[in-house]
């Protein structure tokens, strides 16, 4: 297998494993977050604008670590730099 | 029409011409006729503005706008409102004209760039400081930094870097994905679901609109609070 192969198939599979398991974390982070808004919320209704604000900050705190894994990946799928050098490297 | 080709990350490799130097790419073109689009519309609705009753419909829309954006800073700061309200209304009417464009076809969201999304955070990246000191002083400001003890200098440091990237990758992200999603699925599934992600995206693009706003207010009312508490321990002692 030539080095051409190994750069592209680490990089797919890299990226599809980020995905997997950098997505596990924050889905269920997201999840016991807004479990506890919608507790508080039911206990305590007048507090909703408060609590709805504090809730979309914090998600998009937690968001921001799946975000990063997509991120990755998408380098590695679109704009891989390690793969731009080996063409180079094969093309002359 | 497809813009960006799906093999494209970003938008400014989309390079319209090049006349010496300066290189015209999509994501400047699209920022620019959103400011002219936000700047020119704001101009014609406030040109004749009533007092009285009978008001027209532009200017109905324009106050909603603005009271629903002073209202939500209102609720996070005490007072200082109109010192707030310039800069994180400007960065929510910005990104929010930004991100829900994109249901016109063939235009490009400047902020699925990362140099747009990055140039919106060192904003906010100098401007915290900035209200800051001129809320507190500079002394008072940089204690901050120092609290509880000296060692906890770095961490605060690095807290302020890494919550800037956090800022500009965040809505990135966010954008670049959704248009990214679009367009693997109107290769797949030409017909029915890229519509039905198009109003996904309206709902993506104004909640990052949204946090993008909140998180700097966040910010800029965490370097300007130490202020107020000490005001108000002197209140309660007299």
């Amino acid at each position: 297998m030539d080095s051409i192969s190994i750069v592209a198939m680490a990089s797919i599979i890299t990226a599809g494993i980020c995905m997997a398991i950098g997505s596990i974390g924050p889905g269920l982070g997201q999840g016991r977050a807004v479990q506890g808004a919608l507790n508080s919320i039911a206990q305590q209704p007048d507090e909703r604008n408060s609590l709805t604000r504090t809730l979309f900050v914090g998600l998009a705190m937690i968001e921001s670590i799946a975000i990063y894994c997509f991120v990755i990946s998408m380098i590695l799928v679109f704009a891989n730099p390690f793969w731009t050098y080996v063409i180079k490297k094969a093309g002359g | 029409m497809e813009v960006v080709a799906i093999h494209q990350i970003s938008p400014d490799q989309v390079i319209l011409f090049t006349w010496g130097v300066i290189t015209i790419n999509a994501t400047l073109v699209y920022t620019w006729m959103i400011m002219a689009l936000l700047v020119v519309g704001s101009i014609l609705i406030t040109r004749n503005l009533s007092t009285d009753r009978s008001m027209s419909r532009w200017q109905n829309f324009m106050e909603v706008i603005i009271a629903g954006i002073r209202a939500e800073i209102g609720d996070m700061v005490k007072d200082g409102v109109n010192t707030y309200f310039p800069f994180v209304g400007t960065l929510f009417l910005f990104i929010l004209a930004a991100n829900l464009f994109t249901f016109i076809p063939g235009y490009v969201a400047p902020t699925s760039s990362l140099t747009t999304t990055a140039a919106l955070a060192i904003t906010v990246f100098f401007a915290v400081p900035i209200y800051g000191i001129t809320k507190q002083g500079v002394v008072e400001y940089l204690k901050e930094y120092f609290r509880p003890t000296f060692i906890f200098f770095p961490f605060h440091v690095m807290g302020e870097i890494s919550r800037t990237l956090a800022l500009a990758v965040r809505l990135f992200g966010n954008l670049m994905s959704h248009e990214k999603v679009i367009a693997i699925l109107l290769a797949v599934t030409p017909l029915f679901f890229p519509v039905v992600m198009q109003i996904l995206g309206l709902l993506i693009g104004l909640i990052q609109a949204y946090i993008f706003a909140i998180l700097t207010m966040v910010y800029i009312a965490s370097a300007t609070q130490s202020h107020e508490e000490t005001e108000h321990k002197t209140n309660s002692n007299h």
